[in-house]
Order: C-alpha cells, then structure tokens, then sequence
C-alpha cells in the first residue's frame, strides 16, 4: 500500500479525534452548577471556594482549560470517578474485558453468519430460501437487543434451562484453568448471540445486495463470455461484492460496543455496562466522558483500519 | 449509496406526478402494505392516546403483577399499573421523539448536502468535515453522557440524537444533487436565469427526495430503537411512559410476569418492523434495476 495513502488516513483521523475532545469539554462546560462550589461544599468560605478553583485551573480563560484538557487526556489522566471513588482508567481497564469479549464473539458470528446466508440467499433471488432469509432479516434488524435477550432468556434459560439465566461465571464452583474458561464460554453463547442478531440481520442483506449488484456487471458477464468457470467469475465478483461488508465494519463495532452495554444490564455481565448505567444514574461526569472518549477512539480507529483495509481490496481506492 | 442515477433519468422537473407513482408502487408489495399499516397504526395510537387509553399511566392500583384480562387488556405491572394504558403512551412518547428528531436531523441533512453538493468547492469541503467528524462520535453515548449530565427531558433528548443524526442523509443528498446539477434541465433552467436557491427547491430537492425519503426512513426507525435502548437503561423523562422503561421494569420480573416484558418490547419491534418494511418497498420501488434482476429469474 502506498505511503502516502496510508499517511493522508492516519492523519485524517486527527480531526475527528480534536472534534470529540471539543465536545466533550463543552458539555462539561455548559454544565448547570460551579464545580468548585460542588467539591468545596456548601460551607465552605469564598477563599477556599477560590482555592478550590484556581487548583482546578477553573480561573484561567476557556481556551487554556481546554489545552490542559487535552493535554491530561493524552496523558491518559481521566480523572477520578466520583461513583466508584478510583481513578476512571483503572474502572474502564478492569471492566473492559468482558465487553471486548462479548462484542468480539459478536463481530465474529455476525461476519461469519451474515457472508454465509447472504451470498446463499443471492443465488437464487427471490427463492424459497432467500425469502425467508429476507424477511428474517428484517425482523431481526427491528427487534430491540435488549428485548431479544429477555425473551431469549425467558424460553431458553428459565423455561428449558439450556443456558446459564446470568453472569460471566458460576460462582459456586472456583474454577480454574481450562474449566474456568469453559465456563465463561457456556456463559457467553446466549448474550454474544443475541448481540449479533441484529448485526447477522444488516450484513445478510448488505451481502446478498452486493452479491446481487455485482452479478449484473459488465465484467462478470466479459468473463462468463470468455467462459471462463462459474467458480472462477464468481471469485472476482467476491472481491468487488465484499466492499461494503468492510465498509460498515467501523460502524459496526459502534454498534456492537453500544448493543453490549445495553445488553450487560440484562445478562448482569461484569462488563462496561454496569459502569456506565451507575455513572449514568449518579450523574457521574468523569467516567462518563471517559467512556465516552474511550468508545470514540475505538470507533474512529475502527474506521481507520476499515480504510486502511479498503485501500488493500481496491485499489481504486488508493488514488482518491 | 446508490439508488442508480436511472431512476432520475426521466428528465424534466417531475413533480407531485412521481411522487405519487411511487407511493402507489409502495402500495403495491406485501411489505409496502404491511408498512404502511403498521406505521399508520402507530401513529393513530401515538396520536389518539388519551382517547384509547385515558388516565395517567403511572398511576398505581393495588392490582399488581395480574395477567391479561378483560380487565386489564395486557395485564398490570408490579406497581398495579395498567401496562395496555402504559404501553398506549409509551408509543406516543416514543413517536413524539421521533418526529421531533426525524425532522430537525432531515432539515439539516437536507440543507447541508444539497447545499454541499451545489456549491461545491469550499463550502463542499467544510461540510464534509462537518459530517465525517459528527459521524466519528458514537451517538448513543453521546445521548447517554447529555442526559445524564443534564435534564433527562424529551427536549434534551431531541436535540442529541437531532444533531446528530443527519450525517447520512447529507451525504447521500450531496451525491444526488452532484449528479442532477449537470443535467439538462437544470443547467437550461439555469441559463435562462433562475437563481440558486429557486433552482435548488423547484429541480433539486423534487428530484432527492425519493432517495432521502429512504434513508429517512431507516434513521427513523435508528431513532425508535435509541430512545427505547436509553430509556432502558434508566435515561428516560420522569413525566414521560418510555416502552424501554417498561421493557427495563420487566426484567425482575420475567419468570412471574412475562406479560410486563413481551408487550412493550414487541410495541417497539412493531414500530421499528413498520418503519422499515416501507423504506423497504420504497427502495424496490426506486430501483429498477433490482426489479430487472426480479424479472430475469
């Protein structure tokens, strides 16, 4: 891939990145109350209130702030978190593992689930089988996550007990080593899977669309002319038919990252999700806004990289 | 994106004439009708709520956590409130959100592109920015950090997910306009010497409008879906019945009282199904080429 390519995408990232650290500070700051006040306490006097202040660079021209803003964030000084009474990094860095995980197995499903049914459902379009995955699809893509996982916990877990009803692990029994992980696994299935549907609901139809567009190229019909084998002109269209399934791949992981959150609340996982529902509720500012920068990084590098991998799959690409 | 230029090739400003072509088209599949239905629906529900289900829908019985019944039509919560009333007012707040979001994002989207896409050069490119960078920030925690910093009022929330829901429908009116400002009867109206903005309602916007009423559509239903997710989590307007709160109230309650879980949630799936199935229709309607594809099979 060319430098220069890779260069202009890096640092188109940039933008976004000062964009959401703007924001961010101005919420903040357009926040009803003086935070000065708030710590100081309500008896405090004028001085200490001024102190309290001026420690917090509160007295100093909105400009300034928002430098030595951006500065701590680059340190990667978030603040403390009021709700947890620890430094806001240290509750995103313990908690974010169990998301990573349930949004990864999600991502991987729903890629895995959605290429395979959408192309199977473009092979004969408008059959019996693409049908059925069509409007599948479309009541998938409707139907709230956190509603699914109810309802799927209420057939699946306390009606026919197949699955654990919540939780990342038994806590009865202090598992270790490969049982342990077994037992996250076990506990896994239903939450990632319900994650996906949506996700498996979207790349269904934007596969089958592709498969579909693609067919009726000129190019593919060059090459049925030429006869080259079906397998063999079904492979270029592949490539050219993939390209919005990595275009959404960005977006995706906001998706994912957001349907988790919501979901945690439902599966009680020990994920990001109980954090930001505490935060949220105790109007928790730092952590908040922690979350909230941390989330956006995460999607304007997952976009980066979606570039990055478009740029390798089309060449085109490269010279815009 | 990409309702192919075809669909716009028929040249001439075509005005109300499509438009109606194209619903009656919309009309014509089973999923255009069962859209159309559904969301109808939703909205004499949204909008005859006090008269379907008069009262408060907070207002608490000691009838609590009873199945349906003649009585109580989708039965009570735990609190002994009546969930047919509650999910009644839960649609028309979760309407109300919508339309108010729906038409601040669609006015800005509809402006900044058409305007980008007219103008070009250096407005274009500032516009862009714009969008790229409002795209980059994850709406739902965004809505998430707003209302739980400010007042969790309809209001807030309206403004949120307004600003920042208009990215796509930009860009897509960006390109169309791209693409119809060279056309003939746009530069020949041009020529004989109508003005920007008059040539940008009378020719462009009639022309956009098919493909933006599409991604409208499907960011509508987004909408539906993040007030629901927001109001689950606890993010909901105090004076207001969310179907999220209801669905969130549930869940403590799932193997005693399925009802309180199962009606509000699928009032939502409802309304997001409806939503979609017409910007579904309407997609097939625009895209010829597809029904090509249909035809050859």
């Amino acid at each position: 891939m060319g430098f220069t390519y890779f260069a202009r995408r890096v640092v188109g990232t940039l933008p976004p990145l000062f964009g959401v650290l703007l924001l961010t500070f101005l919420i903040v700051h357009a926040v009803p109350g003086d935070p000065a006040l708030l710590l100081a306490g309500e008896e405090a006097s004028v001085e200490r209130v001024q102190e309290v202040r001026r420690d917090l660079g509160l007295d100093r021209p909105l400009p300034q702030q928002f430098v030595s803003y951006v500065g701590r964030v680059t340190r990667g000084d978030l603040g403390t978190s009021f709700s947890q009474s620890k430094p806001v990094t240290a509750v995103i860095g313990e908690r974010i593992g169990p998301t990573l995980l349930l949004s990864g197995t999600a991502m991987f499903i729903s890629t895995t689930l959605g290429l395979v049914l959408g192309s199977a459902a473009a092979r004969r379009p408008n059959g019996r089988f693409d049908l059925v995955v069509n409007t599948a699809s479309l009541v998938g893509y409707a139907i709230p996550t956190f509603w699914l996982a109810q309802m799927a916990v209420l057939l699946l877990s306390v009606r026919l007990g197949l699955f654990p009803i919540l939780g990342y692990t038994d806590a009865r029994r202090q598992l270790t080593g490969i049982d342990h992980a077994a037992d996250i696994a076990y506990h896994l299935i239903l939450p990632a899977t319900v994650l996906a549907v949506s996700e498996i609901a979207l790349l269904t139809r934007v596969v089958r669309t592709g498969v579909l567009q693609q067919s009726g190229r000129e190019y593919v019909r060059t090459a049925r002319a030429k006869g080259l084998t079906e397998e063999r002109v079904s492979s270029h269209a592949r490539r050219n038919a993939l390209l919005p399934v990595v275009t959404l791949i960005g977006a995706r992981v906001g998706f994912l990252v957001s349907g988790a959150v919501v979901l945690e609340a439902v599966f009680s996982w020990p994920g990001l999700g109980t954090v930001i529902t505490t935060a949220a509720q105790q109007a928790d500012r730092n952590t908040m806004i922690g979350l909230v920068l941390v989330i956006a990084v995460s999607v304007i590098l997952a976009n980066l990289v979606t570039d990055l991998l478009y740029g390798w799959i089309d060449p085109r690409v490269r010279r815009l | 994106m990409s309702v192919d230029s075809e669909v716009l090739e028929t040249e001439g400003p075509p005005g109300t004439r499509r438009s109606r072509s194209v619903l009656r088209r919309v009309a014509a599949r089973p999923a255009g009708v069962a859209g159309l239905v559904l969301t109808g629906s939703v909205a004499l529900v949204a909008l005859l709520a006090d008269r379907i289900a008069p009262g408060d829908p907070f207002q608490v019985t000691p009838t609590a956590l009873r199945p349906p019944s003649s009585v109580h039509l989708l039965g009570t919560d735990n609190m002994g409130r009546d969930l047919f009333r509650a999910v009644v007012h839960g649609v028309r707040t979760s309407t109300t959100v919508v339309v108010w979001v729906t038409g601040l994002s669609a006015m800005i989207g509809l402006a900044a592109g058409a305007v980008a896409g007219y103008l070009g050069g250096a407005v274009d490119r500032l516009l862009l920015r714009a969008t790229e960078l409002v795209q980059s920030i994850p709406r739902f925690f965004l809505a998430l950090l707003v209302l739980s910093v400010f007042d969790r009022s309809l209001r807030n929330l309206v403004l949120v997910l307004g600003f920042t829901s208009w990215t796509l429908l930009a860009r897509v009116v960006r390109a169309e306009t791209l693409s119809i400002r060279t056309r003939g009867f746009v530069e020949s109206s041009r020529s004989s010497g109508a003005t920007g903005s008059r040539i940008l309602l009378r020719h462009v916007l009639p022309n956009v409008f098919p493909t933006a009423a599409v991604v409208v559509a499907l960011g509508a239903s987004r909408v539906v879906l993040l007030e629901a997710g927001l109001a689950f989590l606890g993010l909901s307007d105090q004076n207001q019945m969310s179907l999220g709160l209801l669905v969130n109230n549930a869940q403590n309650y799932l193997d005693q009282a399925w009802w309180m879980s199962v009606f509000p949630g699928s009032a939502i799936a409802f309304m997001v199904l409806g939503i979609n199935f017409v910007a579904d229709a309407l997609t097939d309607a625009l895209n010829p080429l597809l029904e090509r594809t249909e035809a050859a099979t």
